[in-house]
């Protein structure tokens, strides 16, 4: 029973927090694909692809990520489909930070001027030249800001992966918690480290969003 | 691969169902009421003429929207027992999801009060209204009515991010999924189903909070601004 917390239950926390950042990165990276094709989806000229796509946001954006994750640890499995935790977690968080940033990334390239498009087709680019040299470059600058503030989203989101036995932060504080029971002390460190990953991300957002001069758009989820 | 699907094997157990989505819907009731309030309170306080208030308030706004709820609801769970109050678990998500959904109401709500035109107090003013009046008529009422949209989807995502809940076993509907699926070892038809259950659960609330919002904000209507 019980012990005290020492530097061999700190270096785990530490190697639980490298997790955390890596499953972000793996979510921000995947996410950022999928939802790049899922913004150029929503604006597609193809009404099956618009309405495809609009589908998946809003079911995807009606679901708790924790059902998600459920669903494609514990339901696939009992359908015969084993993943590892590492696994199911990066493709449940790939498929719900892919929503998100979609619905974020159409929403910052339709805030491209109009004339924009109209200047770009009055010069004759094709529908990707004026996409790839004319709207995307003006998108990013859009979307650079709410895009940061979603990292903080994605990092907290990661912590949901301990459901599924994935050893990231959350996780490793559950297992040391279990060694010290010592819950109130173990949960504040943890919070406190989510916070220093967090804070960062978010003052950087602010300050992009400053910069910017533009109103916040508030991407929150607990 | 051989996949059977026994969805009415599953279906079998609606009332569980049934009771987790109206406790769900309880526990995204009372926070989010309760959220409100506490979240309107931290803006309001966040520009308090009290430094120490205000800076109270932003420390509160910060460190909730930098943590993972999960560990805000594990924190409060443990923090309320280790200071001898034995709460039920339901009560203890109620607190947690409050004080979560709290302090992005506050950063929403902030936002409202900045976009309050100083004019518009300086005439209230001008016109000898008392402070609560230039409060309630000048600031909050017409700043609720530019937010609400942000307001309501906010409320939405609290209702999903009340399964999270489920993880210190208090009753809603992720823990009645785990519960059924445990018992009947199909656990991808279960899921499908609570997922098809929040998926309604959230457009039942949006229609709501649309329905809500006519009837709150009726000048509104006859702008035809979008709710």
């Amino acid at each position: 029973m019980g012990g005290h917390l020492n530097v061999n239950h700190l270096l785990f926390l530490g190697h639980g927090a490298l997790w955390t950042i890596g499953l972000s990165l793996i979510a921000l990276i995947g996410g950022g694909i999928v939802g790049f094709v899922i913004a150029l989806a929503r604006i597609s000229p193809l009404r099956s692809v618009r309405l495809l796509s609009a589908a998946y946001v809003q079911l995807v954006q009606g679901t708790p990520l924790l059902v998600i994750l459920f669903l494609g640890y514990f339901g696939l499995a009992a359908i015969g489909l084993k993943m590892s935790p590492l696994a199911a977690a990066s493709a449940s968080l790939t498929l719900y930070v892919a929503a998100y940033l979609g619905e974020i990334w159409r929403g910052s390239i339709q805030s491209v001027p109009k004339p924009q498009w109209e200047a770009a087709e009055g010069l004759a680019l094709s529908r990707t030249q004026r996409m790839m040299k004319v709207i995307l470059p003006q998108a990013i600058r859009i979307a650079t800001p709410p895009t940061v503030g979603f990292m903080v989203q994605i990092v907290k989101n990661t912590s949901l992966a301990s459901v599924v036995g994935f050893v990231e932060l959350m996780r490793s504080g559950q297992i040391v918690n279990n060694s010290l029971f010592e819950p109130f002390i173990v949960y504040a460190i943890i919070a406190a480290v989510y916070f220093a990953m967090c804070y960062p991300l978010s003052l950087f957002s602010q300050k992009l969003e400053r910069r910017m001069g533009r109103g916040s758009a508030n991407f929150s989820l607990a | 691969m051989n996949i059977e699907l026994d969805f009415p094997a599953v279906l079998e157990r609606w009332p569980n169902f049934l009771g987790g989505t109206i406790l769900t819907l309880e526990l995204a009731f009372l926070a989010t009421v309760s959220g409100a309030l506490l979240g309107t309170l931290a803006a309001v306080g966040r520009g308090a003429h009290s430094r120490l208030i205000a800076r109270i308030c932003k420390i509160y706004v910060e460190a909730i929207r930098n943590t993972p709820l999960l560990v805000q609801i594990f924190l409060v769970y443990f923090g309320l027992a280790s200071i001898g109050l034995k709460l039920s678990a339901f009560t203890v998500a109620v607190v947690a999801l409050t004080i979560n959904v709290g302090a992005y109401t506050a950063e929403i709500m902030r936002a409202g009060f900045e976009a309050i035109p100083r004019g518009q107090i300086e005439a209230a003013e001008g016109l000898a209204l008392t402070r609560f009046q230039i409060y309630w008529h000048i600031i909050l009422l017409p700043a609720v009515e530019k937010v609400y949209p942000a307001l309501t989807s906010q409320f939405v995502l609290l209702m999903l991010a009340s399964s999270v809940c489920s993880q210190i076993s208090a009753e809603e509907l992720t823990a009645v999924a785990n519960y059924v699926q445990s018992d009947t070892y199909r656990a991808f038809e279960t899921y499908i189903i609570v997922a098809v259950l929040y998926i309604l659960l959230s457009l039942v609330m949006r229609a709501g909070f649309w329905g809500l919002g006519l009837v709150l904000f009726p000048r509104r209507r006859r702008l035809g601004t979008a709710l």
